[in-house]
Formats: C-alpha cells, structure tokens, sequence
C-alpha cells in the first residue's frame, strides 16, 4: 500500500502548500529563462519561411498557446472528475486553478491566429470548424469560471462545474481532430505523433522550447492560485493559524 | 456498492454516451462542416445550387489571367481529378500564388464559370527556409533534366 500512500501524502492540503511552494521559484525560473531564449530564437535566429516570410514568426506564440490552453483542458477536467468522483478536495481545488490560465492561453490563441490569418488567408476569422470549436471552448472556459463563482460554498461549486468541465472535454479531441476530419481553411497537423514533422528543424526546436516555456509558467500560475485557494479554504484549520502565526512573527517557513 | 465507485462509473457511462451522441451529430452534420467544396464534389453536384458556397482546390500552374481592368481575375481550382475556371473581381490576397491553395466564396454561374466575391489564400502545414524551397525546386529541375536527356 506504499504507493497509495504516497499519493494520500501530497493530496493532503497540508503536506501541498509547503511541497509547491518549493516548486514554483524552479518553474518561474524555467519558464523565464526558456521564454527569454525561445523568443530570441524565434525572432532572430530561425529562417523565415519561404511563403510567408516573417510573419510566420507568430507561430511560436500560437501554437504553444493553443496546444497549452487544450492540455490544460484536459488536465482540468481530469482534476474535476477525480475531484467529484473520489472527493479530493485538493483535485477540486487545482481544476479551478487551471481554468483561468487555459482561458488567457485561449484568448492569446485565438488573438494571434486573428492576427495570423489576416495577412496569410486574407481574413481575421472564418467560420471553419477549427475555428469554431476551439472558439467554443473558450466559452466552455468562461462558462466553467462563472459557475464556479456563481456558487458561494466552494465545495457545491467545484462539484457543478465539474460536470461542466467534464462535458466540455469531449470538445477538445473534436478540436484536434477538425483539420483532420473536415476540410478547413486551417492547415492540417504539421507536428503530430505517428508523422514526420513538416517543419525545419530550427522552427521546430524553437516552438518546443517555446512549448516547454509556456508549461513551466502555467505550473507556477496554477500552482501560486491553488495556494491561495488552499489557504482560504482551510483558513479555519491548526496550520494554517500556525503558518499565519510564524509568518507574523517575521519567521518565513 | 460503494459511493465513489457509483460515481466512477456516472461519469464513465456518462462520457462513453456524450462521446457516442457527439460522434452522430457531427456525422450528421458532416456535409455542413465542411468549409469547401472541392471541384470534384462540385461536378458530381454536392454543392448547393443558385446559393453561395465556398470551392477549394489548388490555383492551376499559368492560369491566372488578369483583364485590363486591373481588378478582374480569371483562374482555374483544381484538387488533380476535376478543375473549374473561377472569375473574381477584387484584390486577391498576398499569398495568393499559382499551385498554391485557395478558398473562393460565390456562386456558381450558368456557364459553368464560379463567380467569387471573396478569395482567401490557404496555406499547407509545411514551414522551411527560402533556401530549402529553392534547393527542392532546383533538385525538382535537375532530376527533369536528367529524365529529358535521358529519353
């Protein structure tokens, strides 16, 4: 029973907080970094492409943005039905501390895409079915928040919006998939598991490293939120008043 | 039973069963979904008549024709079986390029001719260099070459 009980360790709130509070400064520091050096390859370094010059240089925000806000999802929903399912109060907590970084990756996705089409399509945005259902997983998200904070006991919320999330996600394979199963203005997979890439390699390392960037900086927000959240919730818990009293006391834990 | 394995399986079943209606409704939806008509579905009479649609395909090597009006442009969609002429009045994209692909929006006129009120530029899924692009069309010519010399 040893490994179960080392998942009961960390899905305590209270063995949580100090364990991620030692993570985040290691992922803002990646994130930081990885941004700071995906950027300057992304801008300076790579080629440009040989139709769209350089304003394909938008992709190495796009498609990390787009590819996170979808994971996110996914892990949302994950958290949402652990959380409803086995009542883990701690997954309730980190589904509804993704939804609003997945929600801003969204927005940024579908943002430079806009910016994106106009000048490779000719046009801001079409109803084509990429477009669409990833637009409509931006109001799954907005629709996720609101019911959240729509509902004062925090326990009720997580268990309404968890079915909310967990609809939603049959969404994201439908995203995935449109270019595949439909035609669309928007380009099939250009990276997918199963097929060789049809990009340059530079490109290529240079979006991953954009990619894993993005990744450390969605653990450290969510990370940061959840805490908040744990120390709301058990505001009333022996820990918590201690961790308040050492911190008062100007000791930092 | 217990609660939690109660609802391990309302979730499960749940997520099969929402997986199964969505599957139905977009195969239902299959022909509406679709944001072009390739020019083969569009012979074999797909596409819907007297209303607007929209016709993919890749813009056919040197049709391009330009009238001395400067905006008027004629040129043929192809998907490699079947190839329609398309006439647009307007400004065509940046990236609109022969043997590239393309969207046009319009009807189909009684001749037989597609009448575009908007064309947009459709790119492919691959990114290289410029200089990559030149040294394939070069290796393309070389290989041509080779293979009239060698006839």
């Amino acid at each position: 029973m040893a490994k179960s009980r080392f998942w009961l360790y960390f899905s305590s709130p209270k063995t949580f907080y100090p364990f991620s509070g030692k993570l985040i400064p290691w992922c803002v520091g990646v994130a930081a970094v990885l941004m700071a050096v995906g950027l300057y390859m992304g801008l300076l370094v790579t080629p440009p492409d040989y139709r769209m010059g350089d304003s394909y240089r938008i992709i190495y925000i796009h498609v990390p943005a787009v590819w996170m806000s979808m994971i996110i999802y996914m892990v949302m929903a994950g958290w949402a039905a652990v959380g409803l399912i086995w009542n883990v109060k701690l997954a309730e907590m980190m589904a509804g501390a993704l939804a609003p970084t997945g929600a801003i990756f969204t927005v940024i996705g579908l943002w430079t895409g806009a910016l994106w089409g106009r000048p490779t399509w000719g046009a801001y945005w079409v109803w084509d079915a990429r477009l669409t259902t990833y637009l409509v997983m931006l109001f799954l998200y907005m629709g996720y928040i609101a019911l959240r904070s729509a509902i004062d006991d925090p326990r009720r919320a997580s268990k309404a919006s968890a079915l909310l999330a967990i609809v939603g996600g049959i969404n994201v394979p439908i995203i995935y998939f449109s270019v595949k199963w439909w035609n669309t203005l928007h380009q099939p997979f250009t990276v997918a598991p199963g097929q060789e890439s049809k990009i340059d390699p530079t490109m290529l390392w240079t979006m991953m490293i954009m990619v894993i960037a993005f990744w450390a900086y969605t653990l450290a927000v969510s990370l940061i939120r959840v805490r908040c959240d744990i120390l709301e919730r058990e505001k009333n818990s022996s820990w918590v008043a201690e961790l308040l009293q050492g911190s008062s006391a100007g000791n930092k834990q | 039973m217990k609660a939690r394995n109660k609802r391990l399986i309302f979730v499960i079943v749940g997520v099969a069963g929402l997986a199964v209606a969505a599957g139905l409704v977009l195969n239902a939806l299959n022909s509406n979904v679709a944001f072009f008509f390739s020019p083969t579905e569009v012979k074999a009479d797909k596409a819907p008549k007297d209303r607007t649609f929209r016709l993919g395909g890749m813009v056919v090597d040197k049709s391009l024709k330009r009238e001395d009006d400067g905006l008027t442009v004629h040129f043929q969609v192809t998907d490699k079986l079947e190839t329609m002429d398309v006439t647009f009045v307007g400004i065509l994209p940046d990236l609109f390029q022969e043997g590239q692909g393309v969207v046009a929006q319009g009807k189909l006129g009684s001749n037989g001719v597609f009448m575009a009120d908007e064309v947009l530029a459709k790119h492919d899924e691959t990114y290289m260099p410029p200089e990559v692009q030149d040294a394939i069309e070069k290796g393309e010519k070389a290989n041509m070459q080779k293979n009239v010399s060698t006839n």
